[in-house]
Parts: structure tokens; sequence; C-alpha cells
């Protein structure tokens, strides 16, 4: 198992990549009795590689010792439990993950992951389509830790089936000598010295999100009469020449460069800018409030019982606080964990004073997390915000 | 017998390709255009319903961007032929010996990846780039003029990213002029201009009808650009293409739109060949 540890992400990617294939053409030799086939294949494969939890990640979203080629965290859990984990960092987007995943789970085969990250929205989505298991709550204890901003998504409102990897905050950026005062409402990013010179993100329960609350309605109610305002109020906006684009992660370089200087952005990138740029930029929640989603840990239907106690046992160790503590000191996202705070002080005390990792209950209390969507508000809602988007 | 089959049997393999990477995606491709949502389904789940309405609502619900994508490659192919012409026939004539060097030149760009030249004139045309400062210190645009997230910039971009693809058709095409061809034309009495007009410019012909090609297909399909260097108002085809395949997970749109770029372009290119009049060409 040790041996396993020392390859590359690269090797272990296509180690698994081959377990896979294998268990897809499993699946399709067995003809007539495919659904019993497929779970002999899926078990067969859990055998195959050992008690290892297969979990795929996001890149750069877990603790890594660049020198020794290591997850610290994940080498601490190996050793403490005797489970072995191939850490696989090909969660690259949430569509696409999910096409590739999607036909595998509607045959109730083995898609090759025991423990998968999506986002919220997609986290119903998986929800919705049965494509999930429930947790047993005797493996994870630690569930208690979770944030209380976070503990309630509409779409999971006991946390029965998912829990947050990671929680990220959305909010105003700003460069801080075109905004001297900084940038707390709407009013103070739609200031003269930002005009053209605005960028919010593609992510439309951020961009209308945050634009909804200082409207003053209620993220966790939002009807389509008022996402549908909110999307209006943004497409004035970009007619008017006030904002400059509609962007994923890429407004960071736009800062950077000086074509922007206000943004509607995420806490992690602001973390960095402002880290790398001393005193340049700047990150607040909204004084109406920000918003608040997450990527979240998730067990697969097709997880054997068996491969789902031993990832329920690894969700249950990033519920540590010590270890959440870990992780955050390397992914710099908000830590979804109570306690880690506290853990933080022994590794980095400059750290667990952020506010963007470890924000304060006040601004907790400021953020929210947008409701759960229909299939059919989810197509209607994102055809609106990408039209407003000039798509 | 064995001989008539050696030739098929040799054009299996690309026809193997051919019909796994092109007929069934495009065989797909028309399958999806005319699917709906199935009802009470999830999203991106839909059902073959053959409701070709979805051209009809896909174009009109897209019109604005369809005529700008066409109108900035029209735009970029022209910049690019009045850039690459006298290029191609300095390197063709007047480089001598630096020739091969100054193909590798033009060529050089490509060494690098598409998506990172186009970021590079993001910066360039930054506000903390040296174009803009200059500029504005030199009172040719206003302070408060940019130049990204504009059409300027996107079309920059696009002349600049498929420059290389009207160099060197017509590079090859002016190459091969054979050059008693011109002295000919000076002994009848024509001066340079009717050279050109006469003798220079009907012979690079293929040059700039494939020249001309190469560039406005991909350009008119282009969405890097403008998600690049554009702006919400600056969106062309290829971005809604995208948006509706990947963020709205809109499918049948997305199909449908494809299918209409695919239809419009061709029926464009067969109206230039005519009138080009160079079939032998294509």
């Amino acid at each position: 198992m040790a041996k396993k540890h020392s390859l590359s992400p690269e090797a272990r990617s296509i180690i698994n990549s081959r377990v896979s294939r294998r268990a897809v053409l499993a699946g399709i030799g067995g003809v007539g009795a495919a659904g019993a086939l497929a779970a002999c294949g899926s078990s067969g494969d859990s055998a195959s590689s050992g008690n290892a939890v297969r979990w795929g990640n996001w890149p750069l979203y877990l603790d890594f010792d660049s020198d020794k080629k290591t997850y610290p965290t994940l080498d601490k859990f190996t050793a403490s439990t005797g489970i072995d984990v191939n850490y696989l960092e090909d969660y690259n987007d949430n569509d696409e993950f999910f096409g590739k995943v999607q036909a595998q789970l509607k045959l109730k085969q083995d898609i090759g992951y025991d423990l998968v990250c999506p986002t919220d929205w997609m986290a119903a989505r998986w929800i919705r389509l049965g494509y999930s298991q429930k947790f047993d709550a005797a493996n994870i204890p630690n569930k208690v830790n979770i944030l209380d901003a976070l503990a309630t998504p509409s779409y999971d409102a006991k946390r029965e089936q998912t829990l947050t990897w990671q929680g990220i905050m959305g909010g105003f950026g700003w460069n801080t000598a075109k905004n001297p005062k900084g940038v707390h409402t709407l009013d103070d990013l739609f200031a003269p010295q930002n005009k053209g010179k605005i960028i919010v993100l593609t992510e439309m329960r951020d961009t209308i999100g945050v634009i909804l609350r200082a409207q003053g309605v209620d993220l966790s109610t939002v009807t389509e009469d008022q996402f549908m305002n909110g999307v209006d109020f943004m497409a004035k906006k970009i007619a008017d020449g006030w904002i400059r684009g509609v962007k994923g992660n890429e407004y960071a370089q736009d800062l950077t460069s000086g074509d922007a200087t206000a943004v509607i952005g995420w806490s992690g990138d602001m973390f960095i800018l402002a880290s790398e740029n001393a005193g340049k930029f700047d990150f607040a929640i909204p004084e109406s409030g920000g918003t608040l989603s997450g990527d979240n840990m998730m067990i697969p239907s097709t997880v054997s019982a068996e491969a789902k106690a031993n990832a329920e046992k690894l969700i249950n160790w990033y519920y540590d606080p010590a270890i959440a503590a870990e992780v955050a000191a390397y992914v710099n996202y908000l830590t979804p964990v109570k306690g880690a705070q506290a853990e933080m002080e022994k590794i980095n005390p400059d750290l667990a004073k952020s506010e963007y990792i470890f924000p304060s209950d006040a601004t907790l209390k400021n953020l929210s997390v947008f409701r759960a969507l229909t299939p059919a508000e989810e197509t209607k809602w994102s055809e609106a915000f990408q039209k407003a988007s000039g798509n | 017998m064995g001989k008539i089959r050696t030739p098929y049997l040799l054009l299996l393999p690309g026809f193997g390709f051919l019909f796994t990477f092109f007929i069934l995606p495009i065989l797909n491709l028309a399958q999806t255009s005319t699917q709906t949502p199935v009802g009470g389904g999830d999203t991106g789940q839909y059902e073959q319903t053959f409701r070709f309405q979805n051209y009809i609502d896909a174009f009109l619900d897209n019109k604005e961007q369809f005529a700008r994508s066409f109108i900035y490659a029209i735009i970029a192919t022209i910049l690019a032929l009045m850039i690459s012409y006298p290029l191609a026939y300095a390197i063709a004539f007047k480089a001598g010996k630096y020739k091969n060097f100054l193909l590798v030149l033009v060529v050089a760009p490509f060494f690098t990846s598409f998506l990172l030249r186009t970021v590079a004139w993001k910066q360039i045309l930054g506000e903390e780039g040296f174009v803009v400062p200059t500029l504005r210190s030199l009172g040719i645009i206003s302070q408060s003029t940019t130049l990204t997230s504009t059409s300027f910039a996107v079309v920059m971009g696009m002349t600049y990213n498929f420059l290389p693809f009207m160099t060197l058709p017509l590079y090859a095409s002016i190459d091969r002029i054979d050059p008693r061809t011109l002295e000919a034309s000076g002994d009848l009495y024509a001066n340079a201009f009717t050279t050109f007009r006469k003798v220079t410019l009907p012979l690079s012909m293929p040059g700039v009808v494939a020249g001309t090609l190469l560039t406005f297909i991909p350009a008119a399909g282009d969405y890097v650009n403008a998600s690049i260097l554009g702006s919400p108002n600056t969106k062309m085809i290829g971005n809604v293409i995208e948006s509706r395949y990947f963020k709205i997970v809109d499918y049948p749109t997305a199909a449908a739109l494809s299918f209409t770029l695919m239809a419009a372009i061709l029926i464009l290119v067969t109206i230039y060949i005519r009138k080009a009049g160079t079939e032998e060409l294509v």
C-alpha cells in the first residue's frame, strides 16, 4: 500500500482508468443479466484495488507536499485506519464529469469513484436522480462539526448524503487604489470610477445572488420573478456600459491588468490576489449579504457497502478540525469545519485570523445559500442569465 | 482482381476514420437538433420528437450574434488579406536568401498555443500594457477609451490569429508566378499597376481564394477571441453554441445552431467561389 502511494498522481490515474474500463467491459459482456453482472463487477473492482477509496476531486484542492509528491493528510489517514486512498484530481468541470459517468450511473454500473465532489447545484441533480447514497451516520460522528451556515442546504436539508468539502463565498473584490473606501454596497460597485471596469461572475447563483440580496430578496426562497428582476438589472448595467464582462476565474487577470477595478468575485481567488499583490486588492461580503456555496463530498449510488463504509470514514477524517486546518492552510477556501480555526492557530496564526478562511460569525450570518432549482427552472433561469450575458 | 481492390483497401483506414469521427458525429448532431426536453425529466434529458421548429427558434433567437459573426469574420478576412498580400509578395519576390527565414517567422506564432496568443493580446491591449498608455499620452485616444472588451479587440485578435492561414497559401501561389511574365508585361508597355492588375493578381487568385476561405471559415465559427478579448456586446455565434451546450445544457438548440452555421458558411463559400471563378481549386 505504501508502495502505491509513492506513485505519481498521473500514474495512479492511469491505473485507475484501466480498472474502470475493465468494469465497463464487464458490464457490456453481461447480456441479459446486466444488473447482476455489474454488481459483481463493482464488488470485484473494490477487491482488486484492495480497500482503497477512489476519490475524484477538483485539482489543487487538497494539501500536497510538492517535495515528496504526497498528500500528507491522506497518508495520515491511511496510517491511522489502514484504508488506502486512490486520489484522482480529475473532477475538472461539473457538467463534463456528470456527462462522463451519467450513463453508468443510470445502468447501476461502477463509475470508478467511491467519493466525488460536485458543486451544490450539481449535487442537487445527483440527489434528484437518485445517484447518491445516504451516509451511515455512525461512521461520520464528526458531521456535527459542520458550520451552521452550511448545515441545512435545501437540496439536502439534514446533510444526509452530502457534506461540504470547501465553502466558497461570493462578494465584492476591488482595486484599493481606485476604490479607497472599499466596495461594500451595490452603489459602491456601480460608482463612477468603476464605470466600464466591472466584471461579474459567470456563476449565476453568485452574481444574481449578490444583486438579489441587495434588493432584499431571500435566496432560500427566491422566486422566478425575483430572479428575472435581478437578471434585468444586470442586463441594464451591461447595456449602459457599466459591466465590462461576465467571466469565470479569469476576472483575476483583469484585476491585475487594470482592465477591471471592481468585481463580484470569489473569496478563494481574491485571497490569492490579495496575498500576491500586497495592499492592492481587497474582498468583502456586501453589507446587504453575500452568497455561500460549496463543493460536496458525496458517495455515488453505485458504490458497494464495503467501499461506502471506507469512504464515510474518509469523510469523517476530513471533518476532524485538526485535519481540516491542515487542508485549509493549503487551499485557502472557507473551511466548513467548526474548531478548525483553533487548530490553525497551532499551524499558522496569521491564517487563523483570515476572514477568507474563517469568516467571523457576523460575516457568516450575512451569507446565504441559493435554493435548489427544479430542472425546468435550472434551464429557464440559466437561459435568461446567459442571454443577458450576450450569449 | 487483386490489383483493382488494393487502392480501395488502402483507402479503408481513411474511410473508417472519417466515418467514425465525421459522419457519425454529424448524424448524431442532426438527430439531437430536433429533440425536445423530456416532460418532467431532468436537466439535459431530451427525446426525439422531430421538432424542426428548433431551427427557426434557434436562428430567430440569435440573429444578432449570427450577423456579428459574419461581419467580424469578413472584416478580419479583408484585413488579413491587406496585410498578407504585400507580405507574401515581398517574401516571394524580394526576400532573396531570407525567404525561408521570413517564412519561419510567419509560422513561428503557431509554435505556441492559440489560447496563449490570444491571452497575450489581452495583456498587450490592457490598461497597464504599453499600447493604451502610449496612445493616451499621445492624445490619439481619450483617457477613458479602452481597447480590450471592444469589437476592435475581437476583430484584431481574429486577424492576427488567422494571419498565417492567409499568408501561406498566398505565398505559395505568388511564388509560383514566373517572373518572366512580369517582364513580358513591362515589354508590352504596361505600367506597374497594370502589370499587377492584369498579371500578378489573376495568377495569384488561387492563393487569394484559398487564403480567404481558410481565414473566413474558422473566423466565422470562432469563439475564443470574442470570449477573451470581447464583452457581452461582442459575443459571436460560437459563444452562443458553447453556452447552450455547456451552461444551459440545451443540446438541441446548440446542435441546430451548429447546423445553421454550417449551412450559412457553405452558402456564402459557394457564392464566393462561383464569383471568384476558380472552381478547379476546390
